[in-house]
């Protein structure tokens, strides 16, 4: 009965690392599934087992550890970080003059993924055209970013003559996003004095410019989101892998012990003395990276039980530097939030019909 | 249907003719995995719900067919409306939680930007 039970706890919670396939992937706990289980969804049940713990944060990445959650929902926060938290990008780009060797539209695709340093929160969407108007809506100061790069390459009458480093020839010959300067129109001036708005990165190379070529370039910054564009997508990366576990199952010693620690990502498993032999011990199952080496060497693949923890995530949030990490999770929350509350309001609204 | 002012629907009901209440697909606009499976994993943690499931129609169209059916002669709308609560109350208590840790982290000594991880040895029962 207890072999039945521990079993029953283990297709629950554990996702099973097999030799030829991972076992318990899905998630069963909903009610009925399991006779003596209440899997009814009680929220004081969640807030009591969920928690997160930050593990690592600075300016442009953090780790994060997401307990006692599902994955439908992690998920939902992960997808929801890289395609729908809304940041400013360049989306219209006026070339007046371009005579370099870089095509305008390759120009303009490269302008476009450049990260542009401005709080999204700050500015709205623009309004669609719709079908009737032929006139675009000219961009007011509340969503639209002018951003402008005029820049001419020259020879340098300083250089050595028989030099051939074009960093000494020639002057501005390679264009960098910090050229890209903004130019505030309305009371962005006022607005955005301590914080001046360009690009987050100073040091993208734009374009590559010889003697004579120059670059005239006025550019326009929209908000939107990442399922639209993925310039608009406010995160280098974010993922989120399950929590290992490893499990020994009967006493590793010696030679055996080196191998199986050699399985395994360094610092996870370490070999302790006992009694003059080298027992091997799990230490920390965290850094695995589970590549389910151990189950490739025949005396060693029944030793160790691998498995994921279900519901522990560890998310890690790379930003690209516009809004800090810790930020942009708090609006991916806000975001599926705002989803939920839209169509409540619609059920409501077609109820009272 | 209406003129050229309309409104692009957000949110559809299809029911089959003579079939109760508690048996309806809701159509989706503007959605897709996100909010989809999320929202089918907690109407599925409703007792009431017999059956729950979504499907992404096309990929090239952003709408998703959910359907619900409700055991016991419960409207279908009721489950789609609890879930939507439940969910939003889900990412209220995230949001708050998230915030007191990185206060908690703020507070302690000083920033530390060197890669220290807590021994966590991975095992978290839950307990039924």
């Amino acid at each position: 009965m207890a072999a039945i039970t521990k079993n029953v706890e283990e297709i629950r919670n554990r996702v099973i690392l097999g030799e030829f396939g991972v076992k318990n992937v899905h998630t069963t706990d909903y009610p009925g599934n399991y006779p003596g289980y209440d899997d009814t969804w009680d929220l004081e049940k969640f807030q009591k087992n969920f928690r997160i713990d930050v593990v690592n944060l600075d300016e442009s990445s953090m780790e994060f550890d997401m307990v006692g959650i599902d994955a439908a929902i992690a998920n939902a926060f992960r997808r929801i970080l890289l395609a729908e938290v809304p940041t400013m990008a360049i989306e219209k780009v006026f070339i007046y003059n371009n005579t370099s060797i870089v095509q305008d539209e390759v120009l303009a695709h490269r302008l476009g993924l450049i990260p542009i340093k401005a709080d999204p929160r700050l500015f709205e969407y623009r309004n669609t055209v719709s079908g009737d108007e032929t006139v675009e809506e000219e961009g007011s100061e509340i969503d639209t970013i002018q951003l402008q790069l005029k820049i001419k390459c020259s020879r340098n009458p300083r250089a050595s003559k028989d030099s051939s480093d074009p960093r000494e020839l020639y002057l501005n010959h390679m264009v960098y996003s910090k050229d890209i300067k903004w130019v505030p129109i309305g009371n962005q001036a006022d607005v955005f004095v301590d914080s001046g708005i360009g690009p987050v990165h100073d040091d993208i190379l734009v374009a590559q410019l010889r003697p004579g070529q120059e670059l005239d370039i006025t550019m326009h910054c929209v908000k939107g989101i990442g399922k639209d564009h993925a310039k608009f997508s406010p995160v280098a990366t974010a993922s989120y892998r399950l929590l290992p576990e490893i499990t020994l199952l009967e006493p590793v010693e010696g030679e055996m012990a080196e191998r199986l620690k050699r399985c395994f990502s360094r610092g996870v498993i370490e070999l302790e003395d006992v009694n003059g032999t080298k027992v091997a011990k799990v230490v920390n199952s965290r850094p695995d990276t589970c590549s389910r080496e151990v189950l490739r060497h025949d005396d060693l693949k029944n030793v160790v039980k691998l498995g994921r923890v279900r519901d522990h995530f560890i998310f890690t949030v790379e930003s690209t530097g516009i809004l800090p990490p810790d930020v942009l999770v708090t609006e991916a929350v806000k975001v599926l939030m705002t989803k939920c509350q839209r169509f409540l309001g619609e059920l409501d609204s077609s109820e009272m019909e | 249907m209406a003129g050229e002012g309309e409104k692009k629907p957000v949110l559809e009901m299809v029911q089959a003719d003579g079939a109760d209440e508690g048996c309806v697909t809701f159509v989706l606009h503007d959605e897709d995995h996100t909010l989809g499976n999320s929202l089918r994993y907690l109407i599925m943690k409703n007792g009431d719900v017999d059956f729950c499931g979504y499907t992404i129609t096309h990929p090239s169209e952003s709408k998703i067919n959910f359907r619900i059916q409700t055991r016991g002669g419960v409207a279908a709308t009721e489950p789609l409306r609890r879930g939507l609560n439940e969910l939003s109350d889900v990412c209220q208590h995230v949001l708050n939680t998230f915030q007191v840790s990185l206060r908690v982290r703020s507070e302690q000594s000083p920033p530390v930007s060197c890669r220290e991880e807590p021994a966590i040895n991975g095992l978290i029962l839950i307990c039924g």
